[in-house]
């Protein structure tokens, strides 16, 4: 970072603590960057002539005649079409050497998208896996995360999904990445031919956490950028949201906050609020989708973290290990799209809502017949038919490899209902039964 | 000579001002960042500092900027034209607003000043008047908005003229009155009024009497809602509050409904926003929009905009509660309300009670609840506010702060169940946890006698009974195994199933189901009840289950079915066949 010849150094600070530091400087605005003994650093605190530093890289090694230089602007990516195909830091910085982007610099964490300029999202997205499509349908300007446990394929689910989604940019925000994981995102769209269609901001488990806080607003500032002025369908990946959210509660912390539920500081709900808001539907036909991860420990969902998480978002999506037929599967119970009611059957053939709502149900009753026989109870009929179906409906439509279109999922749910049951057990809406029934 | 101030500190939003003159707690004052002009409000103030917390974001803001403190508490402004439009936190327009993001310190005005309303004056020169009494009437949309005296004008006045009947601007004087000295005051259409202080121009806050019908039967038939009542919806995320409380202000029977999105997302409004406006009430044949407003501060807007925003619709419909209206005030979601007094009170470095809330989080609950009601006005003409709010407990965990709090302040207790949201029975409330404590009523009793039919309530609580029966019922079939019990005890569980997937579950998304009427939901139950009420002879458990599938079928088709459609009548012969053949002897 250079210094401008009329910026004033500071040399004297005042305290050190693990995170942030103080010192006496005047003319200093709120959220402001700085550099402290070469380490970026923003304004979070100012009493008087008192300034208080976060130093994202952590304050080791700092002396208290270490320089200060204050940029005069909080943090800013410079946006342009240059950004495609690139991999930033945390700070917006080219990874891997190449140049600096040319281009406006637009302040990250920007306003808020008025809410009567929205528009209804209603494109549906489609990704192959009926888990997703047939039961929990994303829409474009929806906000929906993975709620996996650590050992789970997601970040594999998701790269498929961003590559089938069609989208125009696709942006990655990866916040205490392992390395092989970044670089398993970079070769999967790389051998799909899509890295002009990819940026990537990405903070490894090498880089300090607290630099991980800048990489969701990064993100999503490039976002707008291709959403608003260029009216494009963007969709933003970000993962791990716990992670985040595990660098806000340091941060909280050190600032000597109160924590809330699980050592989360109280304002969790508006901080990843703020993220996950800027999914929207634009009135130029541009749109910001985001599918986040949230690893979640021992699968507990009431966790502050996928909690707040949920009451955020519009659903969730779960995986899980299906014991019976040996594959990963969406979850049908747990999972939820909340959108999902503005495409289906309007923008999908019209027997979607009903038939998506019977294979849940009888779903069910197979949970409950497995329920019976590992509590040692004789099997009805009904029970072992549902069984079967439980077994059928895993494995040719909520795995995770299924990649087959829309129509065809319904199809293939008619052909499991006739298989296994009568017209009155799957109990549908009369006309479509008629009109649909495999006999 | 406004009080002015020069920033000293600042801490996020929260921003201290020493101050060169008098503040009140919660004074207004704008905060200005270069050329943007922010509001804020005072929170505490020690010796000549003041605590303020700014509506707007502080990024960019320097020590030593001005402060200016503007005399007054944060304030609604009401006259005619509230109706249809779209508030942020603070009654700005978001209509009006230009440009895709809404930029700091963006301020429209709540109504158009300029638009002109035919008047119709009601009160006559001498005619003894005080504050809330009706001066005259415009028509806003279908609605007779009353042109009222100012809520803050304390005291008795005598009218020296009216305006005649024309039309007139929101600014323009309608009328003169008099105090007893014979100092007159000029009234317009438009007044302001401090939204964080209950509006009290009424004589009597009697017991609510009356139910108000919301479509829903689960609400309606199971723990109705009383009109001029409080009710609260808690349940975990995906467990359907949102589908619920759009479902209940599309359907309720209520002339002016209030919207608060509190912190809450911005497609869900969004969604009303593209409905509302096609959508037609079928008890007036208006759109919907006409009797709605909406208050969004959706939760990426200013956190301390969103404790303002529940305080601005219960003012609104107050207000419209004192022209003899039926208001219905909804917030979605109030938790996201006391976790902004959290965060505030946090930066405030109070000392915290359970999870870091406010140790005074009951009673500011209490209070805010305590707001709605049913009142008879000075002119013995009847208003009412009913409440309804929507509570998110953390981890669906209903022991947490917010939902103890709003359960002693609130009347009608809905639980969401996770378990009910996991099987897709919707809408989610539990039968057995949710509570109208208005069934306890007598004069609730009375009405329900009076206008669904005779010992309506009794019917009611046998209903509660069937449910309880077959819950237990079925705790005993899952210990014992199918065979390992009586035949009896699956019918019991059956029953309540019948009950369960009849009248307890409902289609919101189903253009028929959605909105079931009084009438219909009387019919529907008492159909139920009398089977749940008869004894069937069946010789193994199979049999049983088998029959009340197909029951269930029928009944669920007529649901679906117009009412009193051949197609429903025809579903209603089968479900009689049906029945008489499996009838014990």
């Amino acid at each position: 970072m250079t210094t401008k010849a009329f910026q004033k150094v500071y040399t004297k600070i005042d305290n050190i603590t693990k995170a942030t530091i103080t010192l006496r400087a005047t003319g200093v605005g709120n959220d402001e960057l700085a550099t402290v003994g070469g380490r970026l650093a923003q304004v979070v605190k100012i009493m008087g002539d008192k300034v208080t530093l976060q130093v994202f890289a952590g304050t080791e090694g700092l002396a208290t005649n270490s320089e200060v230089v204050f940029h005069g602007e909080p943090p800013v990516l410079r946006v342009s079409d240059a950004l495609a195909g690139r991999f930033f830091n945390a700070y917006g910085e080219p990874l891997e050497g190449g140049e600096q982007i040319e281009g406006e610099a637009r302040e990250i964490g920007g306003p808020t998208v008025n809410p009567f300029r929205r528009i209804q999202p209603s494109e549906l997205i489609a990704t192959g896996i009926a888990g997703i499509d047939l039961n929990n349908t994303i829409v474009s300007g929806q906000k929906i995360p993975f709620f996996a446990d650590p050992d789970q394929p997601y970040n594999a689910v998701m790269a498929n999904v961003a590559l089938r989604a069609k989208a125009d940019k696709i942006i990655l925000g990866g916040m205490g990445l392992t390395n092989d994981d970044f670089l398993y995102f970079k070769q999967v769209f790389e051998n799909a031919g899509a890295l002009d269609r990819i940026v990537s901001f990405v903070n490894t488990t090498d880089n300090p956490p607290v630099e991980r806080l800048l990489v969701p607003d990064m993100a999503l500032t490039a976002a707008e950028y291709f959403a608003v002025d260029k009216g494009e369908k963007v969709l933003v990946l970000l993962t791990d949201m716990t992670l985040y959210a595990d660098a806000l509660a340091i941060v909280s912390n050190r600032m000597d906050q109160i924590p809330s539920k699980d050592s989360m500081p109280g304002s969790l709900y508006s901080d990843l609020a703020k993220i996950y808001e800027k999914a929207v539907q634009l009135p130029n036909g541009g749109s910001i989708t985001i599918i986040a991860v949230t690893t979640l420990s021992g699968g507990d969902i009431t966790h502050a973290i996928p909690d707040n998480t949920g009451y955020i978002t519009e659903g969730q999506l779960f995986l899980r290990n299906d014991t019976d037929t040996g594959k990963v599967i969406v979850d049908p119970f747990r999972s939820l799209s909340r959108l999902k009611q503005l495409v289906i059957g309007k923008k999908t053939r019209e027997d979607h809502p009903q038939v998506m709502n019977a294979c849940v149900r009888l779903y069910a009753d197979a949970a409950n017949a497995k329920t019976k026989l590992e509590n040692g109870f004789d099997l009805s009929d009904y029970d072992e038919r549902a069984l079967k179906f439980a077994h059928d409906y895993s494995e040719k439509l909520l795995s995770i490899d299924v990649n087959i279109e829309i129509e065809q999922m319904l199809d293939t749910a008619w052909s499991l209902f006739a298989k296994y049951f009568s017209k009155g057990e799957v109990s549908i809406k009369q006309e479509l039964a008629e009109k649909y029934w495999k006999a | 000579m406004k009080t002015l101030g020069r920033v000293n500190g600042i801490i996020s939003n929260i921003v201290i001002a020493k101050v060169d003159g008098p503040v009140g707690q919660n004074e207004i004052c704008h905060v200005y960042c270069g050329d943007v002009r922010m509001m804020a409000e005072v929170i505490k103030v020690i010796g000549d500092e003041a605590y303020v917390q700014v509506y707007d974001s502080t990024r960019g803001l320097k020590i030593g900027d001005k402060v200016e403190f503007e005399g007054h508490m944060l304030e609604a402004t009401l006259a005619p034209g509230l109706l249809s439009r779209n508030y942020d936190g603070l009654q700005n327009d978001l209509e009006k607003m230009d440009g895709l993001f809404i930029n700091r310190g963006s301020i429209t005005d709540p109504i158009d000043f300029d638009a002109k309303w035919a008047f119709t004056p009601l009160a006559k020169v001498g005619d003894k008047v005080s504050a809330g009494a009706w001066l005259g009437e415009v028509k806003e949309q279908w609605v007779m908005h009353k042109i009222m005296v100012p809520f803050v004008m304390q005291g008795n006045y005598t009218v020296k003229s009216v305006v005649a009947a024309g039309e007139y601007k929101v600014t323009d004087t309608i009328a003169v009155v008099t105090d007893s000295d014979n100092n007159e005051y000029n009234i317009t259409m438009v007044q302001k009024w401090p939204v964080k202080q209950a509006i009290r121009c009424f004589t009597d806050k009697p017991r609510p009497s009356r139910v108000m019908e919301t479509g829903v039967r689960a609400i309606d038939t199971f723990n109705p809602l009383a009109e001029g009542g409080t009710g609260f919806i808690p349940g975990p995320f995906g467990a359907g509050k949102t589908v619920l409380q759009h479902a209940i202000s599309k359907q309720a029977e209520a002339d002016v409904i209030i919207i608060v999105a509190c912190g809450e997302r911005a497609n869900e409004v969004v969604e009303i926003f593209a409905e509302f406006p096609e959508l037609v009430d079928p008890r007036t044949g208006h759109k919907l929009m006409e009797r709605t407003i909406i208050i969004c501060n959706t939760s990426n807007m200013p956190v301390a905009a969103r404790e303002a925003s529940v305080y601005t619709g219960m003012t609104i419909g107050e207000y419209y509660r004192s022209m003899g209206l039926k208001v219905l005030v909804m917030a979605d979601s109030t938790s996201r309300w006391a976790q902004a007094l959290r965060e505030m009170s946090n930066r405030l470095e109070e000392l915290p009670g359970q999870d870091a809330f406010p140790m005074d989080l009951s009673a500011v609950i209490s209070n805010f609840y305590s707001r709605a009601g049913l009142v008879k006005l000075n002119n013995g003409a009847t208003g009412s506010v009913t409440f309804l709010g929507t509570v998110s407990p953390a981890g669906g965990n209903l022991k947490e702060p917010v939902t103890e709090s709003t359960k002693k302040a609130a009347r009608c207790f809905y639980a969401l169940s996770q378990g009910r949201a996991d099987s897709k029975r919707y809408p989610a409330i539990d039968p057995l946890d949710s509570y109208s404590k208005y069934l306890e009523y007598p004069e609730v009793v009375e009405y329900l006698d009076e206008h669904i039919e005779k010992n309506w309530v009794e019917s009611v609580y046998a209903g509660k009974t069937i449910m309880q029966r077959g819950k237990e019922a079925n705790d005993q079939i899952n210990i014992l195994g199918d065979d390992g019990v009586p035949v009896e005890y699956h019918e019991r569980f059956w029953k309540s199933e019948l009950l369960d997937s009849v009248i307890l579950q409902q289609d919101a998304f189903d253009a028929i189901d959605a909105n079931c009427p009084i009438e219909r939901q009387k019919m529907m139950y008492n159909m139920v009840l009398d089977i749940c009420r008869k004894s069937f002879d069946f010789a193994v458990f199979d049999e049983c289950s088998k029959f009340f599938k197909d029951l269930i079928y029928l009944f669920r088709q007529m649901n679906y079915s117009e009412w009193k459609s051949e197609q429903f009548e025809n579903f209603r012969s089968q479900i009689e066949a049906l029945v008489n053949s499996k009838l014990a002897k």
